[in-house]
């Protein structure tokens, strides 16, 4: 018996005739965090969708909780905690009403206890009454949280649940989301932020539909054979103009006043950059890739077959 | 550029006003559409001097002179013989269900009494719940005893003639005997304010889910479109309830319109009425991407129903196409019904006629929401 909480292969969506996800395949363990992560319009959210019974997958078979994806979308749906990217609780509601009615929803036993101890967990225990529209950002956001754990989801699929909160709400939403891993909980979530994906236990990079790699950050990084050199110096803009055309280098992305040069070939990176380590007004050290370089540089190479 | 007005920028809103215009398709359609659909509606289909109504006869007397009444009748325009009848429970039935909008009682020697000059009573029943469908042609009836026997009283009987009229027509304006606008448009304001509210209300309930962004919340919960659908209606059916128990009480007090007929038959009919309303609301709500579009379809279904229903002009004024069109429509035979059980006093049989088509319009309205709702955002 595996201990696989998201088990699916072959996941494909179509709309009109483009194919949003393309043969997508996940397997997540129990316990675990994963980062989904791919430019905008990749297919993150329609994949997400198609997990928790929102949508129905053109192609592709699998699990999700031990439940048939095509098959028991309404037991998924009552056992899944599920976070949308936009704040999708009623802004007209307080936020007492808005955890009642998730709570009725979903059945939940002993409504009024379960409430109150959420609104007490999130401090909210004197601001039941206000209306949720009201509330910031970083307060939707934890709200949003706290309602779809209400049922005690055994599986969490959360849709970039901290694009637009500021850093300390991010940090401790994440403090909050390990937490819930240790006492086993799956977390599948979707985010843009690079610090965020190095704090997931395992990656799952999706590029215009397709996956293109997973596994532990690290693993990424070393399968991408990805070579980075850092330079600080002066007129770091001219000089990255020039490094673009010469062979061997394949990514030129400036980061403040460094500039991250990459290269597949370590070899022939070296031998490109020799010349130039000899400027004068020049730092260069041999670096590490960040994820964020090998993320850019499988975009810039996946196939876009929205052009096509 | 200037400081306090730029032909540049002005341009600039303009040609963005334009392009933003050209994309909602919908309202580009409204303002194309409203007056085509106003001018047809207002120019060709309303016609507040309705003619050729349906009128049924009981001639007791078959004699020259009826049948010279009956055609003079004719020859004015405003009266078609639907149906001649036997006894005077069949007229009754014919007013009350609307099949005639007249009946014309032709009394038991009626031709003996006119040549002997004793002036005999012909019998007029008009249905005056709509004074406005029914004075024109009671005016044009009170010019008729003077000619419609003008080629039949000849030689002998022409001193008749002289001794005008020679009979005399006595009209029983039956429901509404005083011609009072009022008990015509209070109950139909019912019918009218329902339309309005409750297809404007569902049809904006689902589309505010939307647009809010809560409908994929919602849809990731476990709930079932068929809760989401009754637990979204049966609200409005009460708000529903409460307009007409305000309209009602409001007709009463303020406007002493007659209440003849059973309150309890009227609510039964309004269940019916509400929700073939409501399931055009929701239908609305699924097809609109946005409450604007949602609005907008609810007025497209609003503006027939006012005007082809009967409610603010007569029905029988319409040409058929309109009235076909109107026939489809819940509001004009909830009107019948309404007019029917206050100021007829009609019971179950009489609003037969005018429940089914209601009830299969739900069906339809119903079939289409529930198809067209998605348990999926797909």
């Amino acid at each position: 018996m595996s201990d696989a909480v998201i088990d699916v292969s072959g996941l494909t969506k179509i709309f009109g005739d483009r194919k949003v996800v393309d043969d997508v395949a996940m397997r997540v363990e129990r316990g675990q965090i994963c980062g989904f992560l791919g430019p905008n319009g990749s297919g993150k959210t329609t994949t997400i969708r198609m997990l928790c019974g929102l949508l129905r997958p053109d192609g592709g078979q699998g699990t999700c909780l031990g439940f048939d994806i095509l098959r028991e979308a309404p037991e998924i749906k009552r056992r899944v905690g599920y976070m949308t990217q936009r704040f999708s609780l009623y802004e007209d509601l307080s936020i007492r009403e808005n955890l009642d009615f998730i709570a009725r929803v979903y059945g939940v036993r002993e409504r009024r206890r379960a409430v109150n101890a959420t609104l007490e967990q999130l401090g909210l225990a004197r601001r039941g009454g206000q209306l949720a529209g009201q509330l910031s950002g970083g307060w939707k956001q934890r709200l949003a949280l706290a309602a779809c754990m209400l049922h005690e989801p055994r599986l969490l699929l959360l849709d970039e649940p901290t694009a637009g909160v500021d850093p300390k709400a991010r940090r401790e939403f994440w403090e909050q989301i390990h937490e819930l891993a240790a006492r086993g909980i799956t977390i599948l979530v979707s985010t843009h932020y690079m610090d965020e994906a190095e704090r997931c236990h395992e990656l799952a990079y999706i590029a215009y539909g397709k996956l293109l790699i997973t596994g532990t950050a690290r693993e990424v990084v070393v399968h991408s054979k990805l070579t980075t050199w850092t330079v600080t110096g002066n007129d770091l803009f001219a000089l990255a103009a020039e490094l673009r055309s010469q062979p061997g280098v394949e990514m030129v992305v400036p980061f403040g006043n460094t500039l991250h040069v990459s290269g597949a070939d370590a070899q022939l990176l070296a031998q490109t950059l020799a010349p130039y380590r000899e400027r004068a007004g020049l730092d260069w050290q041999r670096g590490k890739p960040g994820l964020e370089d090998v993320f850019i540089k499988m975009m810039d190479y996946a196939p876009d077959n929205f052009e096509s | 550029m200037n400081r306090y007005f730029s032909w540049r920028r002005f341009w600039a809103v303009l040609t963005k006003e334009f392009v933003q215009m050209r994309r909602d398709r919908l309202t580009f359609a409204m303002m194309v559409g409203i007056p085509i659909l106003q001018l047809i509606l207002f120019g060709f289909a309303i016609n507040a001097d309705p003619k050729a109504l349906p009128t049924a006869v009981l001639a007791a007397d078959n004699s020259e002179f009826a049948r010279s009444f009956v055609r003079a009748m004719e020859n004015s325009g405003y009266f078609r013989v639907v149906r001649h009848i036997a006894d005077t429970r069949a007229g009754e039935r014919a007013l009350a269900i609307g099949e005639a909008q007249f009946v014309v009682t032709i009394p038991e020697g009626f031709a003996r009494k006119l040549v002997r000059g004793e002036r005999p009573v012909l019998l007029l029943e008009a249905d005056a719940s709509d004074p406005a469908a029914t004075s024109n042609a009671l005016a044009a009836l009170l010019t008729l005893n003077q000619t419609a026997f003008r080629h039949d009283l000849r030689g002998s009987l022409a001193h008749l003639q002289n001794q005008l009229p020679p009979f005399e027509v006595r009209v029983h304006r039956r429901y509404n005997p005083e011609g009072i606008t009022q008990y015509n448009i209070v109950p139909g304001l019912i019918g009218t304010i329902l339309t309005m509210t409750m297809v404007m209300m569902t049809s904006l309930a689902m589309t505010r889910e939307r647009e809010r962004g809560t409908m994929e919340n919602l849809l990731a919960t476990p709930v079932r479109p068929i809760e989401v659908m009754t637990g979204k209606i049966v609200p409005y059916i009460v708000v529903g309830y409460v307009q007409v128990s305000i309209i009602l009480a409001a007709a009463w007090a303020l406007f002493g319109v007659p209440m003849v007929g059973s309150l309890v038959l009227l609510s039964l009919a309004l269940i019916v009425f509400i929700a073939s309303n409501l399931a055009v609301g929701f239908t609305f709500s699924t097809l609109a991407k946005n409450q604007l579009q949602a609005m907008q379809m609810a007025f497209f279904f609003f503006l027939p129903s006012i005007l082809l229903s009967g409610f603010m002009f007569p029905f029988r004024g319409m040409p058929q196409w309109a009235q076909w069109l109107g026939e489809v429509l819940p509001l004009t035979h909830f009107l019948r019904i309404l007019r029917g059980i206050l100021l007829k006093g009609n019971g179950p049989a009489e609003i037969m006629p005018n429940m089914w088509p209601i009830g299969l319009f739900l069906l339809v309205a119903a079939a289409i929401a529930l198809i067209r709702y998605r348990e999926t955002l797909d």
